[in-house]
């Protein structure tokens, strides 16, 4: 087995940050090689220096590559030596088509004119080889996330490559279209083709790579062998975290109570397409400390359920009715949900959670300002208190309340996100992929804080894509799909598979 | 990830801090600067009592307008029309005034209130239809321009009662008799502010310490307020040595304090500086952010109105001209004073700190008599020289 690649005692220092110490990695030619470890274990650090983003001079140790070694200075020389990173936020133009997006930088043209012809051609090509079907005349902003993979893919074939770097490919993707995509990275190995594949998901990482290195702290921890037996998953969290984590999910006794939250015949249709009915008389409900999971595969329709009821803030034309403590309750704006007990915490903290050039305080205190002011203007002292109340009990690790929110780490983001709805005093709490982007650590701190909500008596719904945090932190799991709820299980007795097979089933008999 | 909040702390804290304090009295110092070197090279006329009177009453339209385009411009829009509109509303109370003889009170209402019409003509397209405020405005700055020169035919209406004028013109009255051209009920005044302004800072200061942040060191606090105390009755004690306080000048000091209080202090300021910085979240949040653009471009309306009603009582006329370019110098003084093109970012006193920038060198220019064309080339330098400055300090922050 020979040595693509050998990056040797890499270390980086940022303003006083040591964000890689002594790193040692090595790629084999035609191998697939996992990189794990937590957010800010340093592992998108050390892509950048290998592409040469960070640029030679600006680390220490050495990278040789077929056997020599090379000092890039930008990402174009690195690319010269068909070594091509795709990030994790995809970069194409979205009202450009994909044949100009894959050949943006460099078409084929005579004389500064472009051969559209050979564009055209080529792209079909490419497409062919990583399986997508649609049209190189199609505009990106017109195909799915998954799609779009593929096409980024695509792109990086468009060059020479010898070692494809992916960074957290299938974080945004469902089920389906990553398992395409990591079939994608078998068949690449076969011709020849290294990949080095940044992932959170350990699942799909055991299925593909011939070997797996940890980094934790900015460190190489240990690097695996899976060709002969396949590594477990624990192991794997063992190593990234350095602590034992008998229970990924925390322990605890449900005391359920009566019913919270209940909706019937709750339907929504989409927000463009007024003939198109994107939810389908739910019935839901939902009891004073309970966790209910929402299970299902991405487009199921779950987002859009839990947003609908909180104040219509998605689709039109919405039926049903919601009822909080036995009464109907109005939620027809956001204010009024918030007023109702419905608190709603996005799947997306940066886009539609936080205030991010903000601090912590004016985050914390937004859904409800009129309790920390008398007559509409704002008591400082009091405002301060709630923040810094919520900072302690969340345990949001800031400088101060002060902090812009922007400049926390996921998890913590995520703290001050659930803070702000806490604040409310929500009866009933949506909260939708709540650790999505964060760290095994930070997870298990959210999963404590969940069960704590619930312990306090409030009803909690948890929409996630991971199955296995579903089955671990919930007491009932509903299935959606295709705008409706299919299936119901009580989490103790549910296994992925079940869940899996309720959501093909209810597709085989979907009209 | 938490580590490297620990680290920064431990940079030296006085560069940290001397850091912090260029990006908070950046532009303070450099209005200074500018001050001074006009001061300087106009031989001393630029803080003559009477040049200095002159300034407050040139610029105190810009300052208005600039309070309620901070507002537009912290939700993320722009309002192009209000030099316009404010020559719109000029116009109408001439022809009120002059040609109908309207009591001057009642036409100075009807004008604001039509200002909040025209206001919220333009922000229901905005808010409610989603069309960008750049070309609403564009549109009503034309529509409200061409309205101008319609009802006053083309011609000047004029002159206003002496009433009317001294809104512009007039200065407060003196109570007690003014000995050697003193006004003391001025300078009394002026104490008075300065005064009250150091004892809000103390309180805010301590009520910080109280909270365990770390404040800035007690000399330099010390030295900032007496400096801000100084400054304050320097001018007062200029302004008195002339006629007193200009009235307008009690109506603009009276305007910055309120929209300093309620962008800061309130929950409406609060919720529009959160629909800027992130207009979903904000809505999530259940803050009704239609509302709040739509309110902060009739609120820029009655203050164009109001910007027109002293313009036009300064000049003693409409004229169809009237207004030309005021929207340039508004949007440069919110820009030079800190506010971000992207919305959520601005304060109060940044935008009249940069007003007060372009009033002194317009002034000063003048003074030297610089001609208007190379003064638009120095003007618009120095707006994309502040803007550039303002962007390098919070990339390295």
């Amino acid at each position: 087995m020979n040595a693509l690649l050998e990056m040797r005692g890499i270390s980086k220092y940022f303003t006083g940050v040591k964000a890689l110490t002594e790193v040692s990695f090595t790629v084999a030619e035609g191998e697939i090689h996992a990189l794990v470890g937590e957010n800010g274990a340093g592992k998108s650090t050390l892509v950048k220096v290998l592409s040469g983003v960070y640029p030679h001079g600006s680390y220490e140790g050495s990278i040789v590559f077929d056997g020599e070694e090379r000092r890039f200075r930008d990402i174009n020389d690195s690319e010269a030596f068909g070594i091509i990173i795709i990030h994790q936020e995809l970069a194409l133009i979205p009202l450009m088509s994909i044949a100009e997006n894959i050949f943006l930088a460099n078409p084929p043209a005579h004389f500064g004119v472009i051969d559209r012809g050979a564009v055209h051609r080529r792209t079909l090509e490419l497409l062919a080889t990583v399986g997508l079907d649609e049209s190189p005349d199609t505009l990106i902003t017109d195909i799915g996330v998954g799609k779009q993979q593929l096409v980024e893919i695509a792109k990086a074939l468009s060059k020479r490559v010898r070692l494809l770097i992916l960074d957290e490919p299938t974080a945004s993707l469902p089920e389906k279209d990553s398992a395409a995509l990591l079939s994608l990275l078998l068949e690449f190995k076969a011709r020849g083709i290294a990949s080095i594949l940044i992932a959170h998901k350990l699942s799909e990482v055991a299925r593909v790579a011939d070997r797996i290195t940890v980094l934790r702290d900015g460190r190489t921890v240990d690097t695996m062998d899976c060709r002969g037996k396949p590594v477990e998953e624990d192991r794997i969290i063992r190593k990234m975290v350095d602590r034992d984590l008998e229970h990924r999910y925390p322990r605890r006794t449900p005391k359920i109570d009566g019913t919270v939250f209940r909706v019937s015949g709750w339907s929504a249709y989409h927000p463009l397409h007024s003939d198109r009915q994107v939810i389908k008389g739910i019935d839901f409900e939902v009891r004073r400390g309970e966790i209910v999971g929402i299970a299902g595969l991405m487009g199921a329709g779950r987002t859009e359920f839990a947003m609908s009821l909180f104040g219509r803030s998605w689709g039109q034309k919405i039926s049903g009715r919601a009822e909080i403590d036995g009464r109907e309750v109005d939620v027809s704006t956001v204010q009024r949900a918030i007023d109702a007990g419905l608190a709603y915490v996005t799947e997306d903290r940066k886009q539609f959670g936080l205030l991010l050039a903000e601090d912590v305080r004016k985050n914390v205190t937004l859904a409800n300002l009129s309790a920390v002011a008398s007559a509409n203007v704002l008591d400082d002292a009091r405002e301060f208190q709630v923040a810094s109340d919520y900072r302690r009990r969340m345990r949001i690790r800031s400088h101060s309340v002060y902090q812009e929110t922007g400049t926390l780490s996921g998890g913590n983001q995520q703290k001050v996100v659930l803070s702000k709805w806490l604040f409310t005093d929500p009866k009933v709490l949506f909260l939708d992929e709540p650790t999505r982007g964060i760290d095994v650590g930070a997870k298990y701190e959210i999963y404590c804080i969940i069960n704590e909500l619930a312990d306090a008596g409030r009803g909690v719904v948890v929409i996630s894509s991971e199955l296995p945090e579903l089955l671990g932190i919930c007491d009932r799991i509903c299935v959606m799909n295709n705008g409706g709820i299919v299936g119901e299980f009580p989490a103790a007795k549910a296994t992925q598979e079940m869940i899996m097979r309720t959501i093909m089933r209810s597709g085989e008999t979907a009209p | 990830m938490s580590d490297k909040t620990v680290t920064l702390k431990e940079a030296p804290r006085l560069a940290g801090f001397l850091k912090s304090m260029l990006r908070d009295y950046g532009m303070l110092i450099s209005l200074f600067a500018i001050m001074a070197f006009f001061e300087v090279v106009t031989d001393g006329t630029l803080l003559r009592p009477l040049n200095l009177t002159n300034l407050v009453l040139q610029n105190s339209y810009v300052v208005m307008m600039a309070l309620g385009m901070l507002l537009v411009i912290v939700t993320g829009n722009i309002d192009l029309s209000v030099g316009s509109v404010s020559g719109f509303i000029g116009a109408v109370a001439a022809v009120l005034i002059v040609k109908f003889g309207v009591h001057y009170v009642l036409a100075a209402l009807v004008c604001l209130v039509l200002g909040a019409a025209i206001g919220a003509a333009q922000g229901y397209w905005v808010a409610y239809f989603k069309i960008p405020s750049f070309i609403v405005t564009l549109a009503g700055m034309l529509v409200f321009k061409g309205l101008a020169l319609a009802i006053l035919g083309g011609q000047s209406v004029g002159p206003f009662p002496v009433e009317f004028q001294r809104l512009s013109s007039g200065f407060i009255p003196e109570l007690i008799s003014n000995a050697d051209g003193i006004y003391p009920t001025s300078l009394a005044i002026g104490a008075a502010l300065a005064l009250a302004l150091v004892w809000q800072n103390a309180r805010s200061r301590a009520q910080q310490q109280s909270y365990g942040i770390e404040t800035e060191p007690n000399g330099f606090f010390l030295a900032k307020n007496f400096l801000l105390f100084a400054v304050i009755v320097y001018f007062a004690y200029l302004l008195a040595s002339y006629r007193g306080l200009p009235n307008v000048l009690v109506i603009m000091t009276a305007l910055v304090a309120l929209y300093a209080f309620v962008t800061t202090r309130t929950i409406l300021g609060r919720q529009i500086y959160a629909v800027g910085g992130n207009a979903k979240a904000a809505k999530l949040s259940g803050i009704k952010a239609e509302r709040l653009t739509f309110l902060t471009f009739v609120n820029m309306g009655v203050l164009a109105a109001l910007a027109g009603l002293v313009f036009a009582a300064r000049l003693n006329t409409a004229t169809p001209k009237a207004g030309l370019g005021f929207e340039l110098d508004v949007i440069a003084a919110c820009f030079i004073g800190g506010a971000s093109a992207y919305g959520g970012v601005g304060r109060v006193s940044g935008a009249v700190i940069g007003a007060m920038i372009m009033g002194v060198m317009n002034n000063g220019m003048s003074i030297l008599g610089i001609g208007i064309d190379y003064q638009q080339v120095i003007k618009g330098l120095v707006l994309l020289g502040a803007v550039c400055l303002d962007v390098y300090n919070q990339r390295r922050s």
